[in-house]
């Protein structure tokens, strides 16, 4: 197959936005909307030259089936323009980013829109199995009698609703919880309490820090709500919080001894990504200015219980295509679902019983060192839309490769269901 | 490989938005067995298998069906035919897009006599007749808009079938008409007669489903359903809707004079009895004749030829045509797509909303995030007032956006700088966005007091300069005035107009001049109010004779609601640049209230106090104690400084054409309309008269009644 290079041209994200217990101002493709369009205001290549619009997204609201469609028509994007949605959990929208790099690789496609959007704080409530039944029964019902049978069918917990959410968040074939999966971590790793809220209290410092000092700028851009709330910041960030303040939070997953806490693992936020790729004819028609070229991708698998482990299983093929060992990638963005989950996943690719052993490196594992890896925090700081991350981390590691003068870069993460995906840049 | 036509396949992209479903547009209309057949005159007859004859309304020389008497005669002719030939049934509707037909013909009456325009009547009114009275089952199909006569017509048929996007209504009342060819008659017999007296009493369109459940319409319809509802209504399955009991009720008299008592105090609420007569009439028509159509019929006419020779009528219409001129000022199209406001202060905000929801791309800038999420709480507000439909609101939010680096600067076609009245300031913006503009892009200024060619000095390219002064708020008021300045190029001027047209506003334009043309007017309106309350005059008696004028707010309200810091900013302005003598000088009590931000409805406290919602707090003028302050000389000396401000600006060429101008005052300002402008108004009374009285009033109270010498060379 002739394989043309791929560029990684521009990025955006909205800030991304806590939710704090009902829904927030933007659905799904509202985030996509008001993240696309200053981005394409910024492009030197007409809205028209878009070929392809791919969106990550995991919890799809019934207002917005296929909401990469219904976000490309709202950004003005050509209705002839095809428009699809992608969905591998938590690594939506990297996936995007793959699809979208291999049909610009492969030569069908020359700039493609892709990106993650999810707004968490939208996720339903769901009716109950048996409620559900029981409003189904009383819609076949004819006759005055049948109906009022089928009412008297109403059990009193059929109307606590099941919340959508928690039930995205556990494993369906294990019925284990993410955060249980990063217990599991913590103990096959002995990952400490005190070791996992030392990783989240630097990753808000990291945050606050690239805030502060504007390295955001281009990446991160304001979103406007219809109510005329102005968000212009990620604000679950807590630069000024402790080791201290953190170990005085309760387990949230396994009372009394778990060491995984609304502190040391990802904040639940909404939030959108996009990311302009391009192909080198692309390029140079336009006159683009790309920030890195993909150099390759993977994903990889493993049992469902043990998650979070998902990155070194994408990251081995990849290192092992590439022939390259651990050190010798300059910036690592390792997605922050847990604190105990990154350790692990770092203490993994460093003992060699899994390095060589189960992933096959043959001496290329190592030890990301710490300095190299989320350089400016991740979700533990700014929370994890989880269709929306793949691609953040992917637009950081490029602009984050820029700004530190990096060559390569591996952006990766684990994703519930025993998965990993993985992405390797180079700066162009 | 795909990429070698890429710049032709973008550029045709661009262009060709929808094109799959432009190419199918064409075929959406359902005209029967009318699609293929020839034109005869305005209509297309063809009669299909099953015997049903469609009459299809096309006139040859409009782009909008009106109905006038050459369409009426030939529909007489057709009748003629139609009596002797017995279709199975008769199908009406109209192959314009825009929709079935807007009405009649204005232009008829203009000119006419009462005894012309009453033959004409009644000759209308025997076609419809004839038409109500046909053997064969008759069906109206209606699209789109479906207004005044065109909707008289649809209701001399059996059966009205709308197609879901018709808006139906009786505009009449705004011409200070009502309905005239049986509407008055025909609308309450099939309808609600509440709900249909009250449609001819607003003049307010209503959408198709209104219409089906008041009973104005039989059937609403997707148009891929026309040909199987118009089968439906001919094989009787599509029924009228039995009037209720209430509606039954109304054809006796002592039941239509309890609502005929509400109608009138519900009107009054809206307009006064002596501007506006035509709303009255038709109440005191139906009252006295409601169960009886041949009495409404004869009464209709009657009063209808008697309306149309008021004055207040002869004016609406001539308001009606001062619209029509000023957007016929659109020459051509404006080019723009994309527009960039700077500055998302309240008209900043406005005009951008406004303009999103017209369909264009907005970019909004402002130096801070905050003002903009303001504007953009306040477009959601206004569009879901004026746009209703949450998906078109969603679509123009979307057009809408934040642009707090300005990116949009190197994408707009029109640029409209919209920042705080310092001149360094502006000097400052555009410096920096002049680089950025795109070739052909324009750059307009909101400002409202500052000389445009002071702010164009410095410019690299002044000829693209151009001030696009809008009043707030944008969503009423319909008044831009285009200014221009001596280095403007023609082709700036004229896209600036056609813009203005495009987002249906009225464009007026203006020279660079002080005040330009309505604030220079308003100024002494709400200068002299001032005066008058220095004077001890209650304020709410100055507004209420003002509001009995025809003004449609008096000047101390209006001066709230313009700002205190404002009106005063700009009357001192004004006076620096026009002289002394030609305004009186702002009162003390004036400044020390801004000093206090006491700056008017914006603070909840100005020169009145507002309630919650923004309301002043008035006391009824009656209410007042006996023997209160008066003077007789209150409306002339609100009213006539500001028909000699509008002679000035004539006289000085601010403006060149004087019914430009009297349209500008009227959708600028809103001067009483029934009075038809200004200067029509100046010229109804005698100029004479008016030169007399102003200097009476000089003699007075001052020079600043002085009559403008372009009072006399308007004579000539």
């Amino acid at each position: 197959m002739n394989q043309r290079p791929v560029y990684l041209v521009d990025g955006a994200r909205t800030p991304f936005i806590k939710a704090r217990g009902r829904p927030g101002p933007f659905t799904p493709v509202d985030l996509a909307v008001q993240c696309g369009r200053p981005l394409l205001l910024r492009q030197d290549f007409p809205v028209s030259a878009i070929d392809l619009v791919i969106l990550g997204c995991v919890n799809v609201v019934a207002d917005e089936m296929n909401p990469a469609r219904v976000a490309a028509l709202r950004l003005g994007i050509s209705d002839e323009t095809p428009a699809f949605t992608v969905q591998i959990n938590c690594g939506s929208g990297m996936q995007s980013l793959d699809t979208g790099f291999r049909a610009i690789e492969d030569g069908t496609h020359e700039i493609v829109l892709a990106g993650g959007t999810e707004a968490l704080s939208q996720s339903p409530l769901v009716l109950r199995r048996g409620a559900v039944e029981w409003f189904a029964a009383l819609n076949r019902a004819r006759s005055v009698g049948d109906r009022a049978k089928a009412f008297a069918g109403l059990k009193p917990g059929y109307l606590k609703p099941v919340i959508g959410l928690e039930r995205g968040l556990t494993d369906p074939i294990t019925d284990l919880n993410m955060g249980q999966t990063a217990e599991i971590l913590a103990h096959f790793f002995d990952v400490s309490r005190r070791e996992a809220d030392a990783y989240a209290v630097e990753s808000h410092r990291r945050l606050g820090e690239a805030t502060k000092n504007g390295w955001l700028k281009d990446e991160m851009l304001p979103a406007v709500a219809r109510d005329g709330r102005a968000f212009d910041h990620d604000d679950g960030i807590r630069p000024a919080t402790t080791v201290q303040d953190l170990a005085r939070l309760r387990p949230a997953f396994e009372k009394p001894y778990g060491k995984v806490t609304p502190g040391n693992s990802s904040q639940i936020t909404d939030g959108a990504s996009w990311v302009v790729l391009a192909s080198e004819a692309a390029v140079e028609t336009y006159g683009l200015e790309p920030l890195a070229r993909i150099v390759d991708s993977a994903w990889g698998g493993l049992d469902p219980s043990i998650m979070g482990l998902g990155p070194v299983t994408a990251v081995a093929p990849i290192l092992r295509r590439q022939q390259m060992s651990v050190d010798e990638v300059d910036l690592w963005e390792l997605n922050e679902a847990f604190a105990a989950q990154v350790l692990s996943c770092v203490a993994a690719l460093d003992q060699p019983e899994i390095a060589d052993g189960v992933l096959g490196l043959e001496g290329k594992g190592g030890r990301i060192e710490r300095d190299r890896l989320n350089v400016d925090g991740g979700a533990i700081a700014l929370g994890h839309p989880v269709g929306t991350s793949g691609n953040r981390i992917t637009l950081h590691l490029a602009n984050a490769l820029k700004r530190l003068g990096g060559k390569r870069g591996i952006a990766t993460q684990c994703i519930g269901g025993g998965l990993g995906g993985a992405m390797m840049l180079e700066a162009a | 490989m795909p990429f070698q036509n890429k710049k032709q396949r973008d550029e045709r992209k661009r262009y060709d938005m929808g094109r799959m479903l432009n190419a199918l547009s064409e075929r959406s209309l359902e005209l029967g067995p009318a699609r293929n057949a020839e034109p005869t005159g305005h209509f297309r007859v063809a009669r299909d298998d099953d015997g049903i004859v469609w009459m299809v309304l096309d006139r040859t020389d409009k782009r909008v069906n009106t109905i006038d008497r050459p369409v009426l005669e030939e529909l007489n002719q057709h009748l003629d035919r139609f009596e002797r030939e017995k279709p199975a049934a008769l199908v009406i509707r109209s192959a314009k897009k825009a929709g079935f037909a807007a009405g009649a013909d204005i232009n008829q009456f203009v000119g006419a006599s009462a005894a012309e325009i009453k033959a004409a009547l009644e000759q209308g009114h025997q076609v419809l007749d004839r038409l109500a009275r046909l053997s064969c089952r008759t069906i109206a199909v209606v699209h789109g808009h479906c207004l005044g006569a065109g909707l008289e017509l649809a209701l001399a048929c059996d059966r009205r079938i709308a197609v879901s996007d018709a808006s139906l209504g009786f505009p009449e009342v705004m011409l200070g008409l009502h309905p005239g060819l049986g509407g008055t008659f025909r609308a309450p017999a099939v309808a609600d007669p509440i709900e249909a007296m009250t449609m001819m009493l607003t003049g307010r369109a209503m959408p198709a489903r209104r219409a089906r459940s008041i009973g104005l319409v039989d059937a609403v319809v997707e148009e891929r359903h026309v040909a199987a509802a118009v089968e439906a209504a001919f094989y009787g399955d599509l029924r009228r809707k039995s009037p209720s009991l209430a509606g039954r009720a109304l054809g006796f008299r002592p039941a239509r004079q309890i609502a005929a008592r509400t109608m009138r105090k519900k009107t009054a609420e809206k307009a006064r009895q002596e501007n506006y007569p035509a709303p009255f009439r038709l109440i005191d028509l139906w009252e006295a004749h409601g169960g009886d159509e041949k009495a409404m019929q004869r009464a209709e006419i009657d009063s209808f030829a008697e309306l149309i020779e008021s004055e207040t009528s002869k004016n609406l219409v001539r308001v009606f045509f001062l619209r029509e001129k000023m957007k016929g000022l659109k020459d051509g199209s404006s080019g723009v797509r994309h527009v960039h406001v700077i500055g998302a202060g309240a008209m900043g905000g406005e005009i951008a909303a406004w303009a999103a929801g017209q369909g264009f791309r907005v970019t909004l800038g402002d130096i801070r995030l905050e003002p903009i999420g303001a504007a953009v709480k306040k477009a959601a507000a206004m569009l879901e007032k004026v746009v209703k439909d949450p998906l078109k609101v969603r679509d123009a939010l979307d057009r809408l956006i934040p642009d707090p680096e300005g990116l949009g600067v190197a994408h707009a076609d029109l640029v409209i700088e919209a920042a705080p009245e310092k001149i360094e300031l502006k000097h400052k913006i555009y410096a920096g966005i002049e680089p950025k503009l795109k070739e052909g892009a324009l750059l307009a200024t909101n400002t409202s007091a500052l000389p445009l060619q002071d702010l164009a000095s410095g410019m690299r390219d002044p000829s693209r300069f151009v001030g696009l002064h809008f009043f707030n708020p944008v969503s009423r008021m319909q008044l831009v005035e285009i200014v221009s300045h001596d280095r403007i190029s023609p082709e700036t001027a004229r896209r600036a107009t056609a813009f203005a047209a495009e987002i249906s506003r009225l464009p007026a334009p203006v020279a660079s001049a002080p005040g330009f043309l309505v604030n220079r007017a308003l100024t002494p309106y709400m200068a002299e109010a001032l005066v008058l309350l220095d004077e001890g005059i209650a304020k709410e008696r100055i507004d209420r004779r003002a509001e009995e004028f025809g003004m449609p707010m008096g000047p101390i309200e209006l001066t709230d609601q313009v700002g205190l810091d404002i009106a005063l900013d700009v009357a001192t302005s004004l006076r620096e640049r026009l002289g002394e003598d030609t305004l009186p000088a702002a009162p003390d009590w004036l400044t020390r209230m801004v000093e206090e931000k006491r700056l008017g409805r914006k603070t909840g406290r100005g020169l009145y106090d507002y309630d919650g919602e923004g309301k002043p707090k008035k006391i009824a003028p009656e209410a007042l104690p006996d023997g209160s302050r008066d003077d007789p000389d209150m409306v002339d000396r609100l009213i006539l400084p500001m028909l000699n401000a509008v002679v000035a600006c004539i006289d000085e060429k601010v403006i060149t054409d004087e019914e430009i101008a009297d349209g500008a005052m009227i959708f600028g300002t809103g001067f009483a309309p029934f009075r038809g402008g200004p200067v029509h108004y100046a010229r109804q009374r005698g100029i004479d008269a008016i030169v007399a009285r102003m200097r009476e009033l000089a003699a007075k109270h001052g020079p600043r009644f002085t009559p403008h010498p372009g009072w006399e060379r308007l004579k000539g």
